[in-house]
């Protein structure tokens, strides 16, 4: 944090002027400078330090309580964490949350580094195929749900028209409990891969030629290339993305409520629905908020380990060199 | 030759891949424009015999999801402006001014970057239900009128404008906010760009929050909406595929419009974020 901006030079009328009169007006300059300051971040940090830091102390304050958003609540000390780890509905949201982020992760950062490479040369048409691939990212959950509970139909879904004219028998899809949540991980894909080719086409350009050419006339084909020179320049991008789509997958919502609202026979619950249910259906906010905060250490634990990961890596890549 | 041959290779490899990606959308708007009779059959029609457009005049002659379009487009737009002008003025400070606090401020506003929605929501909702603001549009508004990566994004690039201009203006007796507005915000374009961009994007978008804090229908935003009506008319398909159609196209023309801002937007969400 070395750029924080000097002070600024007195203006030269105020330098000739005596000593103890420059002073005071510098005083009430700063002065001044202070409180047009506040006047410019104030409004930032109520808002954004209102509504967060605020929230997260009075969610941890709750999750220790009895409350139903209505009537005063009561306190029950570590009672809604003991309840958690014995919620059979809780595990049964972990379990698919984790499944889903095992599946959704690796498989969006390694399509995404196959269409990012594939995407990464100057023909015909390129733009019209990166355009495509990206624009699912920017519609919205809710479109992507709507859209996909109807081609996904079991009845009048075009998905099932399409096996049928295969001559394969009809599916349940979204209503198969052993369907639904691979299917809501592909659409997921469908939409998010295209973040991971838009940032791997970005690092692509940064990876610098030299590199390669020299790899090449050193003998190494395409493949040791790409394996021992593409590759290790872009960890720090694949690091980034691990991260993110980790964090994404794990905060999972807005397709579920829209697809299947956690069923089939609770399939697709994750961890999130399990807390808006348990806030704002059931009404037991305590025990939402004691689950949205292991949420919210599960979260923590992974960006913290992916950093050590990443620090450690530089480290022994620094010695190495 | 050998090029040309590989070039087409990389053709019949790509074309599939694209036009996969882009079924989905073929498939909304076509389905959008078919009849009841074509859509609730099974197997549903393929392709649309002639253009009908009945589900649009439904969904636009229903009483209310032109307000919805109106709510959306509301709480959108005063996101915007506001993630502008709150953003800039504290990105400002923060490059510029020397202030006691400012680096703690600062550092806290970044440290709620991490924290998740899930973790805030419930006392987010109590908080906003305690200013008597569920279930209006302020429940929406309020949270997003400023973002730290607005804030963090503007000091960003006010870090990297040459301080010269500005210091001159300032010795000549301009007041700090006419130096933001009249010098530094004319060359923060690509600033400007990238948090309108991507406000717009969240806000348009969002689902959770309104369904958190909104119960009446008149008050639905699109997404909202959207979701509501979908349960409730399972068998008015092309109805449904029109709202649809309509929901996602101002997203898809701003991004056909400004592609390049939108995709140097959120790489830069990420990689500096």
């Amino acid at each position: 944090m070395s750029t924080l901006p000097r002070a600024l030079t007195l203006p030269p009328q105020a330098a000739v002027e005596v000593p103890v009169a420059a002073r005071r007006a510098a005083r009430r300059r700063a002065r001044r400078e202070r409180a047009t300051a506040w006047a410019f971040i104030g409004p930032s940090v109520v808002v954004i330090l209102g509504l967060s830091v605020v929230p997260v102390v009075w969610s941890l304050l709750l999750s220790f309580r009895a409350d139903d958003l209505v009537t005063p609540s009561r306190w029950v000390g570590l009672d809604n964490y003991r309840a958690l780890a014995q919620d059979p509905n809780f595990r049964t949201a972990v379990g698919n949350t984790l499944l889903y982020t095992a599946l959704y992760v690796p498989l969006s950062l390694v399509g995404g580094l196959a269409l990012a490479l594939a995407l990464d040369r100057k023909i015909r048409f390129i733009g019209l195929y990166r355009t495509l691939v990206f624009i699912p990212f920017v519609v919205s959950a809710t479109a992507q749900g709507v859209l996909f509970s109807f081609i996904l139909d079991p009845e009048f879904g075009v998905a099932n028209a399409l096996l049928h004219h295969l001559g394969i028998s009809s599916q349940g899809f979204l209503t198969d409990p052993g369907q639904a949540l691979y299917l809501l991980v592909l659409i997921s894909l469908w939409s998010g891969v295209g973040f991971c080719v838009v940032v791997y086409l970005a690092a692509l350009q940064d990876v610098p030629p030299e590199l390669v050419e020299s790899a090449r006339l050193d003998g190494a084909n395409r493949r040791q290339v790409l394996r021992h020179v593409t590759l290790p320049a872009l960890t720090p991008v694949t690091v980034f993305l691990l991260l993110w789509e980790c964090i994404t997958a794990l905060q999972v919502f807005d397709l579920i409520y829209v697809t299947t609202k956690g069923g089939p026979l609770g399939s697709t619950t994750v961890v999130v629905y399990f807390v808006w249910q348990q806030a704002f259906q059931m009404f037991t906010a305590g025990y939402g908020a004691a689950a949205a905060y292991v949420l919210a250490v599960a979260l923590l634990v992974a960006g913290g380990a992916l950093r050590v990961v990443r620090r450690r890596r530089g480290r022994t890549e620094g010695a190495v060199r | 030759m050998n090029a040309r041959r590989s070039g087409l290779g990389w053709h019949l490899l790509l074309a599939p891949i694209a036009l996969a990606f882009a079924v989905p959308f073929v498939w909304l708007v076509l389905s959008s424009v078919m009849s009841d009779a074509e859509i609730n059959r099974f197997p549903p029609a393929l392709w649309p015999k002639g253009i009908h457009l009945d589900g649009y005049r439904y969904m636009l002659g229903n009483a209310l999801f032109p307000r919805w379009f109106g709510n959306s487009l509301i709480v959108a737009s005063v996101a915007v402006l506001s993630n502008l002008l709150l953003g800039a003025l504290g990105g400002y400070a923060f490059a510029r001014m020397r202030f006691g606090g400012s680096r703690l401020m600062l550092g806290l506003m970044l440290a709620t970057m991490v924290v998740p929605f899930q973790l805030t929501m419930i006392p987010t909702f109590l908080v906003m239900k305690w200013l008597g603001l569920i279930d209006t549009l302020g429940a929406l508004i309020l949270p997003s009128l400023v973002t730290p990566f607005a804030v963090f994004l503007f000091r960003q690039f006010f870090l990297s404008l040459p301080r010269e201009m500005e210091e001159a203006a300032w010795i000549d007796g301009c007041s700090r906010l006419r130096v933001l507005f009249s010098i530094v915000l004319p060359l923060s374009r690509p600033a400007l760009a990238t948090v309108a961009v991507l406000t717009f994007l969240t806000t348009w978008n969002d689902l959770t929050w309104p369904l958190i804090a909104i119960n009446h229908d008149t008050r639905y935003t699109l997404q909202l909406g959207l979701t509501t009506f979908q349960g409730l008319h399972h068998t008015k398909w092309s109805a449904v595929m029109a709202g649809n159609v309509i929901t996602v196209l101002p997203v898809l023309v701003a991004f056909l419009l400004a592609q390049k801002t939108f995709v140097q937007a959120l790489t830069s969400s990420g990689i500096k974020g």
